[in-house]
């Protein structure tokens, strides 16, 4: 399979792909890694006239501590994420989640803003920013704009980015004492995209839940919050019984379908299950 | 087209290529190195892996224009004159293969498992090789060989001569 023609732009630095965005209209895509990008492109799902190569602006691809928050670049490889130290000190959950994402091979190629700017209903990066709070920076001709996580992921294969801009940087809330994240997937066997994932950060102070988040993907249009399962952790004492009554709302408000990965009735229970095993993890690590 | 600069095995190529060449047919059509192979085409059978600066990526999801300015590393560059590199003796002597269709990218994945961790474990030798589908083996001989190939090569063993 190849990919339709086009034409091929390597950009030295962000200014340079911006200009180029520009240049080009609606015409272009962005290649980082290109490993959502090129299988889409060979399956002719997507036929862009125009390819910007970001993936050799030294820059971007830059992980650094920022103090209170960790600093990716948008171009940075999984398998950077997953074995940067300070992303394993400050936000592992991040590393973890990182470390589901197909295979060795593919987070050698693929980036963190690539899967995050295409935002794949199943990708399992989604859910890590979910749960992690983390600030989205997008560059674009009118400058830099930060985006909420909440606020990014805004429906299938699409993100609150304009025309014109592109994802440039990922701010991750650095994690410190009483806090404790894990990420439950269940993968689907042959792609390995989360048939369901539950990405769940949570804060214990004095052995009460006292914030949590929890981030879920693969089984909605996109990944979204279980605000019924936060809403039922915060405030309540650190056990098995809230992390149990919690995982029990895990599918609320979520509408599934049967298909090939399942019944709808299964999807709910691997929502609940996967959902109480997180939980349990991220508490455990909280109080460990 | 587009003119990249490869070096593919420690030689350099100079090469016009449509940008949407895969790095995969750049190596089998450009080049004439057919032991990359193409399995899936779809990013999963790691059939078709190859170094890419010293780490394993799977060609048939990188342009070649993205290898432009890199280094790459086929099975081909593996052997020293003549000699077979300690992953492909191993896989030899362990029954690693059956049809061998998957082998190139099973010892591409392995040389970067064992670059970056020599003295793997079993199970990390199975998690490096996720991404490399074997449909005759059942995998055990190839975990087997890498254990080997590791073996020698921890005890200093390089190249072992092929019949």
């Amino acid at each position: 399979m190849y990919p339709a023609s086009f034409e091929y732009h390597p950009a030295a630095s962000v200014q340079d792909a911006l200009a180029l965005l520009a240049k080009y209209g609606d015409e272009p895509k962005l290649l980082a890694g290109g490993h959502s990008l090129i299988p889409v492109m060979k399956l002719r799902f997507a036929s862009p006239a125009h390819l910007i190569d970001i993936g050799r602006i030294p820059a971007l691809s830059a992980i650094t501590d920022g103090g209170s928050a960790v600093h990716i670049g948008a171009t940075a490889r999984h398998a950077s994420v997953v074995s940067s130290p300070v992303v394993r000190q400050k936000v592992p959950l991040l590393a973890e989640v990182a470390s589901h994402i197909g295979d060795p091979l593919i987070r050698n190629m693929g980036t963190i803003g690539g899967s995050l700017a295409h935002a794949d209903p199943a990708a399992d990066l989604p859910a890590a920013m979910l749960a992690l709070g983390a600030t989205l920076v997008a560059t674009g001709p009118a400058g830099t704009r930060t985006i909420a996580a909440d606020d990014f992921f805004t429906d299938v294969f699409t993100t609150a980015l304009h025309p014109g801009e592109m994802l440039t940087e990922i701010r991750v809330p650095a994690r410190g004492a009483g806090s404790g994240g894990a990420y439950e997937k269940n993968p689907d066997p042959a792609s390995g995209y989360a048939i369901v994932g539950i990405a769940a950060q949570v804060q214990v102070s004095g052995g009460t839940i006292t914030a949590a988040r929890v981030g879920m993907t693969g089984l909605g249009p996109k990944a979204m919050r279980l605000a019924a399962v936060e809403g039922a952790l915060t405030g309540k004492p650190a056990t098995a019984a809230t992390v149990a009554a919690a995982a029990a709302h895990a599918a609320d408000g979520l509408v599934f379908v049967d298909d090939a990965r399942g019944s709808a009735a299964y999807k709910g229970n691997l929502a609940r299950v996967h959902t109480r095993r997180a939980l349990a993890r991220a508490l455990a690590a909280a109080t460990a | 087209m587009a003119e990249i600069n490869v070096s593919v095995n420690g030689r350099a190529y100079t090469r016009d290529v449509e940008p949407r060449t895969l790095l995969v047919h750049f190596l089998r059509d450009a080049i004439g190195l057919t032991g990359t192979h193409v399995g899936c085409d779809t990013s999963q059978c790691g059939a078709c892996t190859v170094l890419l600066d010293g780490r394993g990526v799977k060609s048939c999801t990188v342009l070649a224009v993205q290898a432009n300015g890199a280094q790459v590393t086929t099975i081909e560059g593996l052997e020293t004159n003549g000699a077979l590199h300690p992953l492909q003796a191993a896989f030899r002597e362990a029954h690693g293969l059956q049809c061998g269709f998957c082998t190139p990218g099973m010892i591409m994945s392995s040389v970067d498992l064992l670059s970056h961790n020599p003295h793997p474990t079993e199970g990390e030798i199975r998690h490096a090789l996720e991404g490399n589908l074997c449909r005759c083996t059942g995998y055990h001989n190839i975990v087997k060989a890498v254990q080997i190939a590791a073996n020698t090569m921890a005890a200093g063993g390089s190249a072992v001569a092929a019949d």
